[in-house]
């Protein structure tokens, strides 16, 4: 398919005694060469990793150590609970016995909430509480995680222990929210 | 009258430039590419905005895979050694020397101390997503704490020799990874005075607009790009 045929300039003059040895072209099909060329190229695309895996950091309050209990402001605090099914729950300052100050989120949403409350909070007495109950997962964590560093909230907090009360009280938001059918 | 011949031209066409530029790729991509690490467990982690790259030596990696079972892995085999040396004396496993070093250069440690005798038997083809994982379900009986301690004890004994052997610790969690679970891993970090861990995750753009997107253009160039 891919031959050319250069050979075929005979300039020379041929005398009838003269036996001349056949030029042969020096040209290489190079079609094969290309084909393995793009096919390692293929390969290695493949199996190259572009994204090298980042990390996100952590810090931990010491729980041994008797560090001043921080103090925050009733105003300035937000607590998100974390549901089941992706959801978020929310609510200000502190909660009330019948749950009527929780508000239902998503991750879509909880952006401008969180907007909207470092508007009208000082940037001083802002603190996030999250608090991720049995059935969230690590993702839901690590998304609130880093909504908050989208958001530039800088305190904020991880409750790391199942308080048997808060999580019954995600629960029954959860089965709420699950018989209004969202 | 002679009709006007039209020249045959050759259908062929000159290969050279395309395998020069084919070799010129296929250098590119051999001098840059860098071969996924064969992973054990498969895990998908979460994105975040995240910019730090994931340290890739002297860490210790816990693996949370999407069952909630908890691995362990390091790239340090000497101390994953003595790590397990000194587990070994402490809960009587009876492990000989040859068993603590087949348990060392396997890429993971995933099952309870009882069985780490077989389990350092196993075939590397058997270390896969079937393994039980290091028991960590029940708070009273959290066998990571055991060996978060060895690891911090070894760690202090490698800080008075070298002050710069330090390691740092990552969590790897896969998306569906409950709560109850990550919580029991994070309690047998804090509890060993291990309070800063990174958690692995891809990194993803930040989106246009936000609060951190603002501060990034006023801050200029400071904010890497986020690759991918």
């Amino acid at each position: 398919m891919a031959e050319m045929d250069t050979s075929s300039k005979d300039t020379g003059k041929k005398g009838p005694g003269v036996k001349k040895g056949k030029k042969m072209s020096t040209r290489v099909d190079l079609t094969p060469m290309v084909d393995l060329g793009f096919l390692l190229i293929t390969f290695f695309m493949f199996t190259t990793t572009m994204s090298q895996p980042t990390s996100m950091n952590l810090k931990m309050p010491d729980d041994n150590a008797n560090t001043k209990e921080q103090n925050v402001k009733q105003s300035g605090a937000m607590t998100i609970w974390l549901g089941d099914k992706n959801r978020l729950y929310y609510y200000d300052g502190e909660l009330k016995a019948d749950l009527s100050n929780v508000q239902m989120s998503d991750f879509k949403a909880i952006r401008q909430v969180i907007l909207d409350k470092k508007a009208v909070t000082p940037p001083d007495d802002l603190f996030m509480i999250v608090m991720p109950g049995n059935n969230s997962t690590y993702k839901n964590i690590i998304d609130i995680l880093d909504e908050f560093s989208i958001d530039v909230v800088e305190r904020y907090a991880l409750v790391n222990k199942v308080d048997t009360g808060y999580s019954a009280n995600i629960n029954k938001m959860d089965a709420i929210a699950d018989q209004a059918g969202k | 009258m002679g009709r006007a011949k039209v020249k045959r031209k050759s259908t062929t066409v000159d290969m050279t430039a395309m395998c020069d530029v084919a070799f010129l790729l296929l250098t590119f991509f051999i001098l840059t590419t860098k071969f996924k690490p064969d992973e054990k467990i498969p895990i998908t982690t979460p994105s975040s905005v995240a910019s730090k790259i994931a340290p890739e030596k002297n860490f210790i990696m816990i693996s949370l895979d999407k069952n909630g079972h908890a691995f362990l892995n390091s790239d340090m085999v000497p101390v994953k050694e003595q790590a397990l040396d000194l587990i070994n004396q402490e809960q009587n496993l009876g492990l000989t020397p040859g068993e603590i070093h087949k348990l060392a250069v396997m890429p993971i440690i995933g099952t309870s101390f009882n069985n780490l005798k077989a389990y350092s038997q196993l075939p590397v083809a058997a270390l896969n997503d079937k393994l039980p994982g290091i028991p960590i379900q029940d708070t009273a009986n959290n066998q990571l704490k055991v060996w978060m301690k060895a690891f911090v004890s070894v760690q202090r004994d490698l800080i008075s020799d070298d002050p710069n052997a330090k390691m740092a610790v990552i969590l790897k969690g896969d998306n569906v990874a409950k709560f109850p679970e990550f919580k029991n891993v994070i309690a047998a970090l804090t509890e060993n005075s291990i309070l800063e861990f990174q958690m692995v995750t891809n990194p993803e753009g930040v989106p246009s607009g936000t609060e951190l997107w603002k501060k990034a253009q006023s801050e200029g160039a400071k904010l890497e790009p986020v690759n991918g």
